[in-house]
């Protein structure tokens, strides 16, 4: 009898159970389906595509992976400039210019095809072998545009009162009253090594080489290798020097940080555990103190701390300090209440004092977690110290957003974020080997 | 007799001294370390260590006396924020489901024995390792610059380095799942998603959804700091209260309040779960 009903009631309780799993899921993927759909409205997914910049992104697409030369004549003095990315720090001597730019009464410029612009004293002629000769002139109040006869107004022009624009492979143009411009684009990042007033700019590798091992030098007051560590070093394009500081600022933010936080939170840690806290009431209030350093988080430590010792890496480490140090008193008292009694009772057996015991007893069993921990925290912190870095101001990440922040200077991004990405799986790398070595021994 | 000669102490107090010297010696270059490391930190700072630690409570101070001066507008701001406050965490929910998601799909083809293409998987290794190592900031603001402001560059951002960090522990979690059940699955002729399905997820579930909430925690954190650059959420409002300054303390204590309250919370209660997914129940 009781045999049946109990056969009776498992079975029903089995159904019952595989019933609740059946709706169960059914409901998890219902749910996230039914909180996708609320997201979807509330972050207004459906209107992206009229704030997208599609421009934004062929203008950052061309930056990653090219670099223009402006070539410039100001109009109303007649000046003639060529620069790269038009900017000062990057323009050819005056006089001088790359080959594919005559310099001379009527400069020209050498177009990729045979296509050729040549300025004339008021306008420009552009030669496109395909189309014919165009010619742009500045008459008086307006610019006006001269077609080959019979030809049609190609998409690639485009041309007001004002402002005549043209584009073809791999070049722009565009004329106004103030300024006649033509813009080449060129693959790679230019000026990577040597800025132009460097006397070590063109030249091709095997040059380099001669000159930095046997080559006579250029300068008699240094050695070509250390003037060429010296151009290098400061040039004033990419600025490896200072990238090279900040990336140091970066990793420094998170050493100190995370090793300050270790230390501090090791010895407290003992007072939060509960095999050795000396007195409940401290015990607890150590948790609650590194709860709220938790809970308090790097965002406002960093608003907190900027405000008292001001922007740069100090405020970055102390910032990644106060918030691990919450983490670590935490894991850290785990760690001291898992560990095993017996070792302790076998060194005070031997009439070690509470400080003996800790070092013999305690610390061996304890160390792989903490060293793991710690360097666990590093290679995060060190991503962490980017983003920290950016609101403190130092660092990369200082630089980074500003790089981003003008809207221009792609290329140097995009050398940051290598370099960053570089960093860190450099340091993922290094604390796997370390912890590896560490803990198997 | 040649036996006795070889004294046992005699090697291990050799060997207790190397240790002890090791172990000295890496202290002193940690020691050296830390503080040279300190120094320059120090010196390349706008505010010194010594002056800025003496003026440290000189913030706190001003945003709480105005906050108490003014705490009857409080309950009304904590009130006006907590749209932001639920936008900051849709982000992170958002984020954390679509990145476990996609990490599902990166560990299970990068794990040894369980991969579908078992010579792709240093790919899908790499390819984590380079998502986990790009800082959030970074396509954040890149994405900011393409898509204009609001959550969704943060959301996207955030999925991505999730992606690469879950993708990992996923990984390993696999790694160690009992391949019985799926060669069972095998041997009768269920397909690479039947057998990951019915005989890989329910061995890793819980430890996965442990993992998950854990970066869950992490990523409204991180949420918070992508509003404080420029995507939505209560790190805007912080960044505008803030650069308003004086008069609009008690909307920054609002705020912490907020954010203290909020990760604090959704800590104890992802803790208190955690510990029922991977303990059984037994919470520390």
């Amino acid at each position: 009898m009781s045999m049946t009903a109990t056969t009776a009631d498992l079975r029903a309780t089995v159904t019952r159970s595989f019933a609740r799993r059946k709706a169960m899921a059914l409901a998890v993927p219902v749910a996230i389906l039914a909180y996708l759909a609320y997201v979807f409205v509330a972050f207004d997914i459906a209107g992206i595509a009229s704030r997208m910049r599609p421009d934004n992104a062929a203008v950052l697409l061309s930056d990653f992976w090219s670099y223009k030369t402006h070539v410039t004549r100001d109009n109303r003095t007649g000046a003639m400039s060529v620069a790269i990315e038009g900017e000062r720090k990057g323009t050819w001597p005056t006089g001088t210019a790359p080959d594919w730019v005559t310099l001379g009464e009527t400069p020209r410029v050498a177009l990729p095809g045979s296509d050729t612009i040549t300025f004339v004293p008021d306008g420009a002629v552009i030669e496109r072998a395909d189309f014919g000769r165009i010619e742009v002139h500045s008459t008086g109040r307006a610019i006006t545009l001269t077609l080959p006869e019979g030809a049609a107004m190609p998409e690639w022009i485009s041309a007001s009162n004002t402002r005549v624009n043209l584009s073809g492979e791999g070049w722009r143009f565009s004329m106004t009253k103030a300024r006649t411009e033509v813009f080449r684009y060129f693959p790679g990042w230019e000026l990577f090594f040597f800025t132009l007033d460097s006397p070590f700019h063109g030249k091709s590798l095997g040059e380099i080489v001669a000159l930095a091992l046997w080559d006579p030098r250029l300068d008699p007051a240094h050695s070509n290798i250390a003037a060429m560590a010296r151009d290098f070093w400061s040039n004033a394009m990419w600025r490896h020097g200072e990238v090279v500081w900040a990336l140091g600022e970066t990793a420094l933010m998170a050493f100190l940080g995370t090793m300050g936080a270790g230390l501090i939170a090791f010895p407290l840690a003992f007072f939060a555990a509960s095999n050795f806290a000396p007195a409940r009431v401290l015990r607890l209030g150590l948790r609650r103190l590194f709860d709220f350093m938790r809970g308090v988080d790097g965002l406002i430590w960093t608003v907190i701390l900027s405000r008292a010792f001001g922007p740069g890496p100090l405020t970055g480490s102390l910032a990644i300090l106060l918030t691990d140090t919450g983490s670590f008193g935490k894991t850290f008292s785990e760690a001291l209440e898992n560990i095993d009694a017996k070792q302790v009772e076998g060194i005070q057996s031997t009439g070690a004092n509470g400080l003996q015991r800790a070092r013999f007893g305690v610390i061996p069993q304890v160390a792989p977690v903490i060293l793991s921990q710690l360097l666990y925290y590093l290679e995060s912190n060190t991503r962490s110290a980017t983003v920290i870095g950016a609101l403190v101001g130092g660092g990369i990440g200082l630089l980074l957003t500003q790089a981003i922040i003008t809207q221009k200077d792609w290329e140097e991004v995009s050398y940051y974020i290598i370099l960053i990405i570089a960093m860190v799986m450099l340091m993922d790398s290094l604390s796997g080997w370390l912890r590896r070595k560490i803990i198997k021994g | 007799m040649a036996v006795a000669d070889h004294i046992p102490t005699a090697d291990y107090l050799a060997l207790v001294r190397r240790k002890r010297l090791y172990g000295g010696v890496i202290l002193v270059i940690f020691v050296a370390l830390m503080a040279s490391g300190f120094q320059v930190a120090d010196a390349r700072n706008a505010g010194g260590f010594w002056n800025g630690i003496a003026h440290i409570f000189d913030f706190p101070k001003e945003i709480l006396s105005e906050a108490a001066r003014d705490w009857r507008n409080l309950p009304g701001f904590l009130w006006q924020f907590l749209p932001s406050l639920i936008e900051t965490l849709n982000i992170a929910a958002v984020s954390t489901l679509f990145g476990s998601g996609l990490a599902v799909v990166f560990a299970l083809l990068s794990t040894r024995g369980l991969a579908l293409w078992p010579r792709a998987t240093p790919v899908f290794r790499r390819a984590m390792d380079i998502m986990r190592a790009m800082p959030e900031i970074v396509i954040a603001l890149v994405l900011i610059f393409l898509l204009g402001g609001g959550p969704v560059p943060a959301m996207i951002a955030i999925a991505f380095h999730t992606t690469g960090a879950l993708g990992k522990l996923f990984s390993e979690v696999a790694e160690n799942a009992d391949l019985k059940p799926v060669e069972g699955l095998q041997s009768v002729g269920g397909n690479w998603l039947q057998r990951m399905w019915f005989g890989v997820i329910p061995q890793v579930a819980p430890n996965w959804s442990s993992y998950a909430l854990l970066r869950f925690e992490i990523n409204i954190r991180a949420s918070a700091i992508l509003g404080f650059v420029g995507s939505g959420g209560i790190g805007y409002d912080l960044k505008t209260a803030l650069q308003w300054g004086q008069g609009k303390y008690d909307e920054v204590v609002a705020i912490f309040l907020l954010l203290i309250v909020t990760i604090s919370v959704v800590d104890h209660f992802s803790d208190r779960a955690r510990a029922r997914l991977v303990k059984g129940g037994k919470i520390a």
